[in-house]
């Protein structure tokens, strides 16, 4: 990652521009030449270190439901359960975490029945409970990483 | 049935019309990367320019849009510890509890959830991302001490393996899009 990268990074991640040449406007508040910011960027896309350039809206007060479960599953059962868990295009992250509870996902969907459907699923496909913790208060959302 | 109350109790729905959602739509992969981004989806949409920028501008303002801007990929940037922290705090001192959390610069999300009894007693959760457990750890202590947290109880989860990390795609369904 050169000095570019981390400039690109660390001024990027909010208030991108609404304008008509937002470029040009970062352009020159960054002191870059736009077409070096353009290819950089595009560069990042591509080398997987940006995962995308765009919008991040807030699913809920878009009518969509999100909601983290968790799961306890035996070491040598794992795989085989995350690939039923995984093969639902709604499940947006999934992790293992070092844990009794190690298995923990999100769900995106469009309404609350469909999250209790595709629970329903995966604990008859897997024999395993889901265990699912709904957002009660958001204190704070940031995701925000220097680089 | 009590869940599905408090889910839909904590977030104001906004509604949106068929343009912003034909928006919405089309731009949550990513603003095409060009000079005039903003002219390029007027093409794919048959939107003007303007029209564009005013209803992004507008966006942005209800919260609809949260961030705007480039989305990183925290692992490749060296992020490669990420910890939940789960407490069991009473539930009077969550709030004011999950308050000062959040006013640590190294906290990337604070929550509380609801609890699910008798498994699992916690109900506030935050997550520090760190270049390594040692380095987490320590930012933990530290606010650990400086609160005077020793006596809540809490679980620390680093994460493994990352099976899976992707855009949801639940805005292209028929209910949201039509």
């Amino acid at each position: 990652m050169n000095a570019l990268d981390k400039v690109i990074i660390n001024n990027l991640q909010e208030n991108f521009p609404v304008c008509e040449r937002p470029f040009t406007e970062l352009s020159k508040k960054l002191n870059i030449e736009e077409s070096v910011l353009l290819k950089r960027i595009q560069a990042l896309l591509e080398n997987g270190t940006l995962s995308r350039f765009g919008p991040l809206y807030n699913i809920e007060k878009l009518g969509g439901v999100y909601c983290l479960v968790a799961m306890r599953v035996p070491d040598n059962e794992l795989d085989e359960v995350v690939a039923i868990i995984n093969d639902y295009s709604e499940v947006a992250h999934n992790y293992e975490r070092d844990h009794d509870f190690n298995i923990w996902f999100v769900l995106a969907t469009e309404s609350v029945s469909q999250i209790e459907e595709i629970l329903e699923e995966i604990e008859t496909k897997t024999g395993y409970k889901t265990y699912d913790m709904p957002k009660l208060e958001e204190f704070y959302v940031g995701l925000k990483f220097n680089a | 049935m009590e869940l599905e109350r408090i889910r839909f109790a904590s977030e104001e729905k906004v509604t949106l019309d068929s343009i912003d959602q034909e928006l919405i739509a089309c731009i949550q992969n990513g603003l095409p990367i060009t000079v005039r981004p903003y002219a390029e989806i007027s093409q794919r949409t048959g939107m003007s320019e303007e029209d564009i920028i005013d209803r992004i501008a507008q966006l942005k303002e209800k919260g609809l849009i949260k961030r705007f801007g480039v989305v990183v990929r925290h692992h490749e940037l060296g992020y490669k510890e990420n910890a939940m922290i789960v407490w069991n705090v009473p539930d009077d001192d969550v709030h004011t509890i999950g308050e000062k959390i959040k006013r640590f610069p190294f906290i990337t999300l604070c929550y509380r959830r609801a609890r699910q009894l008798p498994e699992w007693p916690y109900n506030l959760y935050c997550m520090i991302h760190g270049k390594s457990r040692d380095n987490v750890l320590q930012l933990l202590q530290d606010m650990i001490d400086k609160n005077q947290w020793q006596d809540i109880p809490r679980e620390i989860l680093f994460s493994k393996r990352r099976f899976k990390q992707c855009a949801a795609n639940y805005l292209t369904g028929s209910n949201l899009i039509q």
